[in-house]
């Protein structure tokens, strides 16, 4: 066996993701399984914690040796066994930490906890090679707004956080409210293609003080109270048109902070991560906005914005070749800060 | 005959024991705050240790699986799963209650393991012990311990499986069991500390509450049992593996009954 080669088995299941994978040398995907809960939530029109942890249980061994069948490599070759430990849904993730360090203790393999947002950020990697920090990093997901900068590999400054919702959600809200059911992200990219953008004027949140946070629970009572009064008065509504605007407004001060920290900080490279980065309004706008600013974009393909374990495999080596080991008595946290052990 | 690794983190406790031909070689229970995300993994690195354990020699990793605390019985499953994964070994399921009756094994009473499930609700289950007749043991070259091993029976009599019931209809029906059978009610788990003043209030049958050493979750018992129904056959793979929960989450009992309405 080349010793060059370092691989890791990552497990991920911080929300209604069950997903494991090997990923050699942290950008060399061999095997990448993702069991999706989202019919069962679908049902409930959200994540239920509760039912998300009790898949997680029913799944989390298929899964795992699916993805070591799928990179045709045994428990035997593995390197390290890697763990998204936080943030997260605390019972979802209580199934990976125990699922892990029972693996890596049965198989005495080193073990590396993972940060979930270190693990969107990372995705970036698995398909740009050329891509290494210093760089710039939107992450915006059903869970998670943060504007960071990324000034080596697992050094992180968290420039900018949503007050409130994140953008994720307030598309999981306002999708509910406009009838077009969960999950809202890709319902309200399909809806907005059909509508005007510039139909109606929806606010962009501010936080007062901080230029780089963000706040969408404005945005989203703004949409609710628009419905309520177009309703109110007897007048339809433009489903496309309320979508569109909508994420206008999101995606403008999104790309607005993140301009804003392009050009403070001087970034050459600037990347988006997480669900919402799938967005097709966002990805052409951030897009956009790097090219007039003669900043190399990056993002990742909608497989590796989804929660995944290829990306905490990837955040993983890092660690690892820092010489990070996580103990036996690994917790899961739910509210993990980024840059925090 | 068979090696185990048996795992209790249903409740209170975290419990872990390794268990050889009968023999049960270490048990380590801590009943101290509910950490058992943090303490399990470290309490079966200590057994391991100490036993120099080659983990590949296992035949099975016992588990207690279910009733109990959601998150506990996952931490528990979890990491029996990922050791069955890790070394290609079964699970052996054991029901929580079924392995705490085993802390009374051999007694004549009504034992009834007791777990407690909020709002004046306990998960329960009665048991008795099946006692072997004589010309079992005559018949028997063996020597006369495990009997019901040689005759393949099960020793545990399921009197009522374990299910979530109120303290008060557990006790009445236990007042029926206990004059039916007559035999005297033993009360253990911390439901039975819990409910203690409702029990004295409902309870007319004779019975006696399990001391600190008898009255929670061990790993020891699980393992036992864990024996008894490898020995029924009753395995399944790490992969198979979940827990009984005995309760569906709020959000489907909730679904459920909107859609009743």
């Amino acid at each position: 066996m080349n010793k060059e080669e370092i691989r890791i088995l990552a497990i991920e299941s911080s929300c209604d993701e069950t997903a494991a994978a090997v990923v050699v040398n942290g950008r060399d995907v061999r095997s990448n399984v993702i069991s999706s809960q989202i019919d069962i939530h679908t049902l409930y029109g959200g994540v239920v914690p509760e039912i998300a942890s009790r898949k997680h249980i029913e799944r989390i061994n298929q899964v795992v040796q699916q993805a070591l069948d799928d990179a045709d490599m045994a428990l035997d070759e593995m390197d390290a066994v890697a763990v998204t430990y936080g943030p997260g849904l605390v019972g979802a993730l209580l199934v990976g930490v125990a699922e892990a360090k029972a693996i890596a203790w049965a198989r005495r393999l080193p073990l590396v906890g993972v940060h979930h947002i270190e693990g969107h950020i990372s995705a970036n990697y698995i398909e740009n090679p050329d891509l290494e920090p210093p760089f710039g990093c939107l992450v915006v997901s059903g869970g998670h707004t943060h504007l960071v900068r990324v000034k080596d590999y697992g050094e992180y400054e968290i420039l900018g956080k949503t007050a409130d919702d994140a953008a994720g959600e307030a598309f999981d809200k306002v999708a509910r409210a406009i009838g077009l059911g969960y999950p809202g992200g890709p319902k309200i990219d399909q809806a907005a293609r059909k509508g005007d953008a510039f139909a109606i004027e929806f606010p962009r949140g501010k936080v007062r003080g901080s230029e780089y946070d963000f706040s969408f629970s404005g945005l989203k009572s703004a949409v609710l109270n628009y419905l309520n009064e177009r309703r109110m008065k007897g007048e339809g509504i433009q489903t496309e048109d309320v979508a569109a605007s909508f994420q206008r407004s999101v995606v403008d001060v999104l790309v607005e902070h993140s301009a804003r920290a392009i050009n403070e900080f001087g970034f050459r490279k600037f990347a988006i991560a997480g669900g919402v980065a799938s967005n097709s309004a966002l990805r052409a706008a951030m897009e956009e906005a790097c090219r007039r600013r003669g900043v190399q974009f990056y993002r990742p393909s909608p497989i590796l914005c989804t929660d995944n374990a290829a990306m905490i495999g990837a955040a993983a080596y890092y660690e690892y070749i820092k010489g990070v080991r996580s103990d036996l008595s690994l917790n899961a946290v739910p509210n993990l800060k980024l840059g925090e052990r | 005959m068979m090696k185990l690794l048996a795992i209790d983190s249903s409740g209170m406790p975290a419990s872990v024991a390794v268990m050889e031909d009968g023999i049960l070689l270490a048990e380590y229970t801590v009943n101290f705050r509910r950490t058992h995300s943090q303490t399990l993994m470290p309490m079966l690195e200590e057994v391991r240790r100490t036993l120099d354990l080659n983990l590949d020699s296992l035949d099975a990793i016992a588990v207690a699986g279910g009733p109990g605390s959601f998150t506990g019985l996952r931490i528990g499953s979890a990491t029996a799963k990922g050791i069955g994964l890790a070394l290609n070994k079964p699970i052996i399921h054991v029901p929580t209650l079924e392995a705490m009756a085993y802390s009374y094994y051999g007694s004549d009473g009504l034992i009834v393991p007791m777990m407690d499930a909020r709002r004046n609700q306990v998960f329960a289950g009665i048991y008795s012990f099946r006692f072997c007749r004589p010309r079992d043991i005559l018949d028997s070259s063996q020597p006369q311990d495990n009997l019901n091993e040689q005759t393949g029976e099960d020793p545990l009599c399921v009197v009522m499986d374990q299910t979530p019931i109120d303290v008060v209809s557990l006790c009445e029906k236990l007042d029926v069991l206990s004059r039916e059978k007559g035999k005297s009610v033993i009360l253990s788990g911390d439901g039975a500390q819990v409910y203690h003043g409702l029990i004295e209030e409902s309870m007319k049958s004779a019975h006696i509450y399990a001391p600190p050493h008898l009255a929670w979750q061990r790993a020891g018992c699980v393992a036992a049992r864990a024996a008894d129904l490898a020995r029924m056959g009753k395995l399944e793979s790490a992969a198979q593996h979940r827990p009984e929960y005995l309760r569906v989450s709020q959000a489907e009992r909730v679904r459920a009954e909107n859609a009743k309405h």
